[in-house]
C-alpha cells in the first residue's frame, strides 16, 4: 500500500473514532471500547476494499458488510456517516428515540446497513446466508461479518461456520475483532474461546491473520482472502478495544460506558491531534 | 358412508412448494435435516440446486433464511414447529422478525398429534410464541386444500409468515372452489345460539360437533379460522354480538393460542363469555395420534362439553 492512500486511511480512521466519541457521549450510552477497536478496518473496508456505492445504498451487485458485534454500532455509522451513506451530524443523535441511529443496527431506517443485528452470534448466519444466495445466483459480490472475540462464544457461530464450509462459501470472509476483553473481563478468563484461528481451521476455513491497526497488515490478509479456493475465510486480527482514546485502550470498563464531559474533551483532543497532525 | 380422503398437510406443504417452485424462480428451501419428514423432500427432487439442507442446527437455518432473503429470495425454511418456533424463537424474532424479512417459516408436527415421538416433539407452545412477535403472520390451515393456499398467499405476501402443519393424515374437507385469504375467517355454518372458532386439525371435529349439537337443538354459528394473526376481528366481534357467546378449539395450549387471540379480541368489542377448548396447559405423552387425540378431549365431544360450559354461562 502506497504511503498517501495509508495516510488518507489513517485520516479516514481519525475521522471515524471522531464520530464514535461523538455518538456515545451524547447518547449517554453505547459501546464505545468494542467501536474503537474496529476503527482502523472499517476505514479499510469502506474506502479501500467494499464494492459500495453510497449514492445507491441498495445496488445488487454490492459487496455485503455484516457488524454481527452489533453493539459496536457506532463505528459502523461513523464509517457510513464519513463514507457519505448519511450526515455526519447525525452522529449526535444515537440512541435518541427520534433518530433513526438505534442503539443496534436497523437494516430498515439506516442507509448501507445489509442486517440488523445486535442479538450476538446471528449476524454470521445472516451474513453467510447472504454469500448462499450469491452463489446461488451467480452473483460476484463477496459478504463480510465483524464477529468479536467475545461473540464467538455463542453456539451459532459454529453452526454457520460448519454451514459455510460445506457449502464452500469461498465468497464469505469472517472477521474477528480479537481486542481479549468481554463485558465481564477477559476472555480467556471468562470462558476462553482460544485457540481461535485453530477453530477456525478445524472448521474448515482458510485462516489469516492481522495487526488490526496496520493497514499494511489488513491490506495483505484481505489480498489473500480474495484468492478464493472453495474455503470460506476466517481473518482473526489482533486489536486493542478503546485503540486511539488514551484511557480506554485495554480497559475493560470502556466496554459499555460514555464518557463524561471531561473524559469527552480529553478524547476529542486526543482524536483532533491525530487529525490535524495527518492534514499538515 | 363413503370412503373420505385424508392427507397430512405436511405432505400438502411439500406439494405446494414443488408447485411454488415453478412459479417463482427465486423460491429456496431450507430444512434441518427432516426433508424426509416434512415433506420438503419432494421439493428437493424437482429442485434439487434450491433446497438446501442445514443440518440439525435450526438457529442458524432460520439466520441462512434472513440473509437469504435480504438478498432478494423467497425462503422457506422447515422443521418441526419445535424446532422452528421453540429452538430458534430468538433467531426468528430477531433475524427474521424485527427486520420483518421475506421468509416463511414451514413448522410440521405440530400439536399432540406427532403421536409416538411424545412430549418432547409435540410443540403445543408454537401460535404463542410467534404471535408476540410483531409483523408476524401466523396460518393454521385445516386441511389439504387450505394447507396448498395458505402456501400459495405466503408467497403472495412480503414478509415473514409462520405456516403450521401436522403430521397425521386429516380429512379434505374443502373443494376446489375454496377460497382463502391471509387475515378472514370462514363461516361454514350459521347459527344463533353459540360462536364455535376452530382452527387447524380441530376444523373437522367441530364440524361434527356442529352438528351433532344442531340435532339437540342448538344452533351453532360455526368458523373456521386459518388466520390466526392478524386475526379476524370483524368476524369474531359480530359473531359475539349475535350468539353472545364464543367457544375456541386448537390443538394447542389453551394459553397463547387462538383461544387467546379471540378472547383478547372479544374483551376490545363486546365482551362475552369466551370458553377455550385446546391442550390445557399439560405436556403430551407418546402413543398413536388418534388415541392421544381422544385421551386430551381434543375431539367432538370435548368440543361438545365446552359448548355447554359457554351456553351455561350465557344464561
Amino acid at each position: 500500500m502506497d504511503a498517501a492512500t495509508k495516510k488518507q486511511l489513517e485520516l479516514n480512521a481519525a475521522k471515524i473514532r471522531r464520530g464514535i466519541i461523538e455518538g456515545v457521549y451524547n447518547a449517554k450510552s453505547g459501546h464505545p471500547g468494542g467501536s474503537l477497536s474496529s476503527a482502523d478496518l472499517m476505514a479499510y473496508l469502506y474506502f479501500n476494499r467494499l464494492n459500495i456505492d453510497p449514492a445507491q445504498p441498495k445496488k445488487a451487485d454490492r459487496d455485503r458488510f455484516v457488524l454481527s458485534k452489533g453493539h459496536a454500532a457506532p463505528v459502523l455509522y461513523s464509517t457510513l456517516a464519513n463514507r457519505g451513506f448519511f450526515p455526519v451530524e447525525d452522529l449526535a443523535t444515537l440512541r435518541k428515540p427520534d433518530s433513526y441511529l438505534q442503539g443496534h443496527p436497523d437494516m430498515k431506517k439506516i442507509p448501507g446497513v445489509d442486517m440488523s443485528t445486535g442479538s450476538l452470534g446471528q449476524g454470521i448466519s445472516a451474513a453467510v446466508g447472504m454469500a448462499l444466495s450469491a452463489k446461488l445466483s451467480g452473483d460476484s459480490y463477496k459478504v463480510y461479518a465483524l464477529l468479536g472475540d467475545g461473540e464467538i462464544e455463542e453456539g451459532q457461530v459454529w453452526e454457520a461456520a460448519m454451514f459455510a464450509a460445506a457449502k464452500k462459501l469461498d465468497n464469505f470472509i469472517a472477521i474477528v475483532d480479537n481486542n481479549g476483553l468481554q463485558i465481564d473481563g477477559p476472555i480467556d478468563e471468562v470462558n476462553s474461546p482460544y485457540p481461535i484461528v485453530e477453530k477456525f481451521e478445524a472448521f474448515g476455513f482458510k485462516t489469516l491473520t492481522a495487526d488490526a491497526h496496520d493497514f499494511d497488515s489488513l491490506d495483505a490478509a484481505f489480498n489473500e482472502a480474495d484468492k478464493a479456493d472453495g474455503r470460506p475465510v476466517a481473518i482473526v486480527m489482533k486489536s486493542v478495544k478503546g485503540k486511539g482514546v488514551s484511557y480506554m485502550e485495554n480497559n475493560v470498563s470502556w466496554h459499555g460506558a460514555a464518557p463524561n464531559a471531561e473524559q469527552y474533551a480529553i478524547a476529542v483532543k486526543e482524536i483532533e491531534d491525530v487529525i490535524a497532525a495527518l492534514e499538515a | 358412508m363413503a370412503d373420505i380422503k385424508k392427507i397430512a398437510t405436511r405432505d400438502s406443504y411439500g406439494a405446494a412448494l414443488v408447485e411454488m417452485g415453478a412459479k417463482y424462480d427465486n423460491l429456496v428451501v431450507l430444512d434441518a435435516d427432516l426433508a424426509a419428514a416434512t415433506k420438503t423432500g419432494v421439493f428437493k427432487k424437482a429442485y434439487p440446486e434450491r433446497h438446501i439442507d442445514c443440518g440439525i442446527a435450526e438457529s442458524n437455518m432460520m439466520g441462512i433464511a434472513a440473509g437469504l432473503a435480504a438478498a432478494g429470495k423467497l425462503v422457506f425454511a422447515s422443521s418441526f414447529a419445535m424446532f422452528a418456533a421453540g429452538r430458534a424463537f430468538e433467531q426468528v424474532r430477531n433475524s427474521i422478525g424485527y427486520p420483518h424479512l421475506n421468509v416463511k417459516i414451514g413448522a410440521t408436527h405440530a400439536g399432540i398429534s406427532v403421536g409416538e415421538d411424545g412430549a418432547s416433539h409435540q410443540c403445543c407452545e408454537d401460535i404463542g410464541l410467534m404471535r408476540t412477535i410483531p409483523g408476524m403472520v401466523i396460518l393454521n390451515p385445516a386441511d389439504d386444500t387450505e394447507a396448498r393456499l395458505a402456501v400459495k398467499a405466503a408467497c403472495e405476501y412480503e414478509g415473514p409468515v409462520y405456516l403450521r402443519f401436522g403430521r397425521l393424515a386429516v380429512p379434505v374437507i374443502f373443494g376446489d372452489d375454496y377460497k382463502f385469504e391471509i387475515g378472514k375467517g370462514v363461516t361454514l355454518r350459521e347459527g344463533t345460539d353459540v360462536t364455535l372458532i376452530a382452527t387447524g386439525l380441530m376444523v373437522g371435529a367441530a364440524i361434527e360437533a356442529a352438528e351433532t349439537l344442531s340435532q339437540e337443538g342448538i344452533s351453532v354459528r360455526l368458523i373456521n379460522m386459518p388466520t390466526i394473526k392478524p386475526i379476524d376481528k370483524e368476524i369474531i366481534c359480530k359473531a359475539a354480538r349475535e350468539t353472545g357467546c364464543i367457544v375456541t378449539s386448537e390443538e394447542h395450549n389453551i394459553i397463547g393460542g387462538l383461544g387467546s387471540a379471540v378472547a383478547e379480541t372479544v374483551t376490545g368489542c363486546c365482551p362475552v363469555p369466551v370458553v377455550r377448548h385446546g391442550v390445557e396447559d399439560v405436556f403430551g405423552r407418546s402413543g398413536a395420534a388418534v388415541k392421544l387425540l381422544d385421551m386430551y378431549g381434543l375431539n367432538a365431544a370435548g368440543i361438545i362439553a365446552k359448548v355447554k360450559e359457554a351456553l351455561a354461562l350465557k344464561k
